[in-house]
């Protein structure tokens, strides 16, 4: 893993997209790790009685796919302070999503150096369903 | 804006109010799952190796595992006004590493309420903070989490 300093950011800076596409078998693995059984997200009928188009992604699962967006992108040394997403629209298995996000401000703070970053994970269609922000600390050149 | 309000007493007498702690262990296995299952190959997550030369000098787990540590239920149950809910989103702050033999202490509250006209009627927002204590008694992370309550059926798009 490489890792990014704070140095080397700039506000306006793309935060190196991550490519996903979470799989029905996904879906009941995550449902698994996490604990969260409810059946929207794996029983296709009881998501359709539900008023559902199909089975629906777990909102915490695109919230992790956004936390590995930051700390692919921050590499070993970074730290996340914060995460912060909004579900803002649905998202179905089987579509190719796109976690992308932009550097909006550095700065120091009592000598570390403090990132944020606007993120958002997209549909297939190219739509934010799931923004958010990123905050994170990273090292500097010669720490 | 409504003349009534749709937060009662009655929900409001459940604000700040905990739930029954309690207390996981952070075993290597599950953190490991975890990462499996949300697909990040991230050796910090999963590589005993690479996490002891690594910061932390052991494996440590992907931010989002600690919704795994689910909290207790509510001392009673909160009178949801509306037939439908949605989940809004979520917003952790992270104050310590989570490592793999921690044990973190789980408590979760109702910190605020609010209701706003919108395009599901009148909705109400219920904002709920998890707190995430190590055995060192330090908060190690916070996740608040909003609820949003709503009496008209959302019509797909």
């Amino acid at each position: 893993m490489t890792q990014l300093y704070y140095e080397d950011v700039n506000v306006g800076d793309e935060v190196s997209p991550l490519s996903k596409n979470a799989t029905s078998q996904q879906l009941v693995k995550y449902a698994g790790a996490s604990g969260d059984y409810y059946q929207i997200h794996y029983d296709d009928g009881f998501a359709r009685n539900n008023g559902l188009p199909g089975i629906i992604i777990h909102g915490a699962l695109k919230n992790a796919f956004l936390g590995q967006l930051v700390t692919d992108w921050m590499g070993p040394h970074g730290q996340l302070k914060k995460l912060s997403v909004s579900y803002r629209a649905m998202d179905i298995p089987n579509e190719d999503l796109v976690c992308s996000g932009t550097v909006t401000d550095k700065r120091v703070e009592d000598g570390v150096g403090i990132v944020e970053c606007e993120i958002a994970l997209h549909n297939g269609a190219g739509k934010a369903t799931t923004p958010g922000k990123a905050i994170v600390s990273l090292p500097m050149w010669g720490s | 804006m409504p003349d009534e309000s749709v937060i009662s007493d009655e929900m409001r007498a459940h604000l700040d109010v905990e739930s029954d702690p309690i207390t996981y262990d952070v075993e290597k296995g599950a953190v490991i799952k975890f990462a499996q299952a949300i697909g990040d190959s991230n050796p910090l997550f999963q590589d005993e190796a690479a996490a002891r030369s690594g910061p932390y000098g052991v494996i440590v787990a992907p931010p989002t595992f600690l919704r795994s540590l689910i909290a207790g239920e509510a001392k009673s149950e909160f009178p949801r006004p509306f037939p439908n809910n949605l989940d809004g989103g979520s917003e952790y702050e992270f104050f310590e590493p989570i490592r793999v033999g921690d044990r973190i202490t789980v408590t979760k509250a109702i910190v605020e309420l609010t209701e706003r006209q919108g395009r599901l009627g009148t909705m109400l927002f219920t904002t709920a903070e998890t707190r995430y204590v190590n055995q060192l008694g330090q908060l190690a992370a916070t996740q608040r989490t909003t609820g949003i309550s709503y009496a008209t059926p959302v019509e797909e798009e």
